[in-house]
Parts: C-alpha cells; structure tokens; sequence
C-alpha cells in the first residue's frame, strides 16, 4: 500500500464507517489499558455493531463487561466486553483477560469456562514488547520475566551472562484500533495523560490502524517535537469529540 | 479472637519502607493505599505500568479524570515534574532495574521468596498482568498481604501451591499480624503486631518463622 502523503484520505466520518471491513476471523488489536482512559471505546462499540466473528483480539485487558462495571464506576459503562458478549471472540491475547478481584461473571471469564474462548496470558511488558518486536520487523527477544513460572512452558530458554531468559516471539495485527487525543489530519497523533499506554505501541504493529481521537487539527498545529506517533503509522482517523 | 492490623495499617507500616527520593512501584489492591501514606518529609515518585512517573496520590472525587489512572484503574493526582510514557517504555523501566521498591499484594510467599500473586484455584482467566515482569525487574519486593485465608490456613508457607509470579524475588512482607523478612535461611520474624506472641505468630504461618534478635512491636 502507497502511503498517501498530504491527502485527507484518511478523515473518516463515523467509526461504523471506519471498522465496516474488519472481516471475520481477522486479528485485531485494541489500545487503552484497563476499563478506561485510552480504551478507544466509540471504534469498540462500533465493531460490537458491525459484528465480525471468530476474531482474535490483543490487548491488555478483556474488559469486565456492563454488568460488572457498575461495580467499579456509578452507571456504569461500556469496555472491551462488549465484543466477549456479543461472541465475537475466538481467542484472546493479553495480560489481564479477567480481574481476580471481581466475581468470575465478566463476559470473557464466563465464556473461557464454557470453553467458548481460548486465552493466551501473557506478562503485561513481554506483551508490548511481543507488539514492538512485531512492529520493528524482529523475530522476538528474550526475557527473565515468566521463568520458573507456566509461561515458559513450551518456550525455549537460554542462559545469558549465567542468568535464564525465555525466547518470546513477536505479535502483529490485521488492524489496530487506537485512541489518541489529537491528530492532524495527516495523522500525526499526541496522546493525553495516561491514555497513552498502549496506543502508541499498538498503532505501529497492525496492516491497518483506526485512530479515534477527540480532536482533529490542521497539518501544521501540532508541534513536531511532541508528536509521539509519525502519521506513517495511520491509516484511518476519526474525530469523536468528548 | 484478637485483633489483626487493618489494610490501612499493613500499608502505612509497607510505606515506611519508602527512603526518601525512591521511585516506587504499587500494586493492584491493598498496595495502592501506600500512596496516601508517605511518611512526612520523603519525596517519593510513583512509577505506574500504564506509564506514569512521579503522580501524586490517590484522586478525590472532585479530583477525578479517567485519563489520569494508575494500573489498578484509580484515578490519581497531578504532581509537578510527573510525566507520562508507552507501555513499551515503561516496561523497559521495570526490567531495566530502575524502579527501587514495587509493593504487591499475594496469595502466597514461601519461605524461599517464590511469590504467587496472580492465578488461584476456580479463576483460570485471571491474569499476571504486569506482576511478573515487576517481581523480576524491582530493585526490592515488598509485599502487603494478610497472613492466613479467612479460614486461618497459612499463606506463609514451604512452597506454592498456587500458580507463581516469580520465583526468590520477595525481600519483605508486611501482614496483619508481623514484619517477616525473606533471607537465605528463610522467615526471619522482625517485628510482631500489638497483643501476639511469637508461638502464635508461628502456629499461623506454614514454614518456620526465625525470631529475629532485635523482635519488637510493629511500629508505625
């Protein structure tokens, strides 16, 4: 694909529109980190709707779903669970599938003990460093973290400098869905407080990135040296005002 | 039954442990407390695996912004000179070994330091999150956990029988009824909650428990 330089190809107006070709059985990942702060939630809802199957999702966390967030926040509110509830979900890669500190109903708990989901736990940083190594071309990198533990099962290891690492492989996706606070319209993106998280290290991993972000500018208004994330890593924008 | 220390307690007496200008790491749960509880004077930053530095407690409800959360998914405060950075980054962070004390909560510590913090019987979806990776990165591993199940079975024990976090990483814990020290001879018992007594202490905890030389009441 031509990346296609000072266009504005790359303004969606809705999110329906801008997920409507995640076809089935595509692996997607899904930025943010927890329930919320830099969850792009309007492109999440918006794939709910548009209903692809048989997906593999990475991300951080597997979300608790409706139900069980208006333990957490008054009212409640929509996360990562909603795609778990809708069985849209084949498998799923991240760090936090289900919180241990909330009862075992979030959708994805439910539907890996009906084994309708499979699940693969990975170390929060072995996990973004899977998606760097994936994003910068490498074929994986090796780790102290999981040794001695069940996630080196099946891993190669080796000693280095006498201490023991495991051989981790990279990850990468059909599409990333990411929430960012700015963009210009070529796609340069600056994040907002700790809704960076992963965004910025997801946005440069998949085929095709969908950015939402609360603000759109014009090229030119951001300042060069606070961009986080090159507009080379974005393909799709929309503007979700809060 | 006597009275134990309470949550606020274990993690004002963990806090204590903070010197002065340390970045501290805090975990999911009873850790998280640690940040309202900074001994006077000490400056500490807090370092949180959804890439933050230098925060500066847990928010009031005035105070809230839900872009503004530590790992546990409480919002927190601004502080000056705090920053912001990827995940990627910030586990560079954590393994790199520049995060001097990380504060856990546990299921399980054995008397050689192995912790299991994350996986438990009938919950195979829960996850390590970012434990493992600061259980072998942190300079010091604190814990804060309670010393028995609510049925008063040891959660001090010989060896995990839960799913492991990382293994020989934990320096000290905190729990409702001492301070135990983790040393290469095992639990060293340094100092005991108000009312108990060391056999009791013992008759609680799985593996042996040392007395250390300088026992004194849990100071706060």
């Amino acid at each position: 694909m031509i990346n296609k330089g000072m266009t504005t190809d790359k303004i969606f107006n809705t999110c329906d529109e801008a997920v409507a070709d995640i076809f089935d059985g595509a692996t997607i990942m899904v930025g943010g980190f927890g329930s919320f702060g830099g969850l792009p939630i309007n492109l999440i809802v918006a794939l709910a709707k548009q209903g692809a199957k048989n997906l593999t999702a990475i991300a951080n966390m597997g979300g608790v779903g409706f139900e069980l967030s208006k333990r957490i926040k008054p009212g409640g509110y929509q996360d990562l669970g909603i795609i778990f509830e809708n069985g849209q979900v084949r498998k799923f890669i991240g760090s936090v599938p289900a919180l241990g500190g909330m009862p075992p109903t979030s959708p994805i708990e439910t539907l890996y003990n009906e084994g309708k989901v499979e699940i693969e736990m990975v170390p929060q940083g072995t996990l973004a460093e899977r998606i760097r190594c994936g994003a910068g071309g490498l074929g994986g990198f090796y780790t102290p973290v999981g040794v001695g533990t069940v996630v080196e099962k099946g891993k190669e290891k080796k000693v280095i400098g006498g201490k023991e690492y495991i051989l981790e492989l990279p990850l990468t996706a059909d599409f990333a869905l990411i929430k960012a606070h700015q963009a210009d319209t070529l796609g340069n993106l600056v994040y907002r407080r700790t809704a960076r998280c992963f965004n910025p290290v997801m946005v440069t991993a998949a085929k095709v990135t969908i950015v939402e972000v609360d603000k759109l500018v014009p090229v030119g208004q951001l300042d060069p040296e606070v961009i986080v994330t090159p507009h080379v890593y974005v393909n799709r924008i929309v503007e979700v005002p809060n | 039954m006597k009275d134990r220390l309470d949550e606020q307690t274990i993690a004002l007496r963990a806090a204590r442990e903070f010197p002065h200008g340390s970045v501290v790491n805090l975990g999911y749960g009873m850790p998280g407390l640690c940040a309202n509880l900074i001994p006077e004077g000490r400056t500490i930053f807090f370092q949180s695996e959804n890439g933050i530095l230098g925060y500066g407690s847990l928010a009031t409800d005035e105070e809230k912004d839900y872009e503004m959360i530590n790992a546990s998914d409480q919002p927190v405060t601004v502080a000056p000179g705090m920053c912001f950075f990827d995940s990627a980054a910030s586990f560079d962070m954590i393994r790199g070994g520049h995060i001097d004390i990380v504060v856990l909560g546990a299921y399980q510590v054995s008397e050689k330091g192995d912790l299991a913090n994350w996986g438990r019987p009938g919950r195979p979806a829960t996850g390590m999150g970012g434990g493992m990776d600061l259980a072998v990165g942190a300079s010091r591993v604190i814990i804060t956990m309670l010393h028995t199940t609510k049925k008063e079975e040891p959660r001090l024990v010989r060896n995990c029988t839960f799913p492991l976090t990382a293994k020989q990483c934990v320096s000290l814990i905190v729990t409702d009824l001492a301070v135990i020290e983790v040393t290469k001879e095992g639990f060293v018992l340094k100092e005991i909650a108000p009312g108990w007594t060391v056999p009791e202490v013992q008759s609680l905890t799985e593996a042996k428990v040392t007395t250390a030389t300088d026992l004194k009441e849990i100071e706060l």
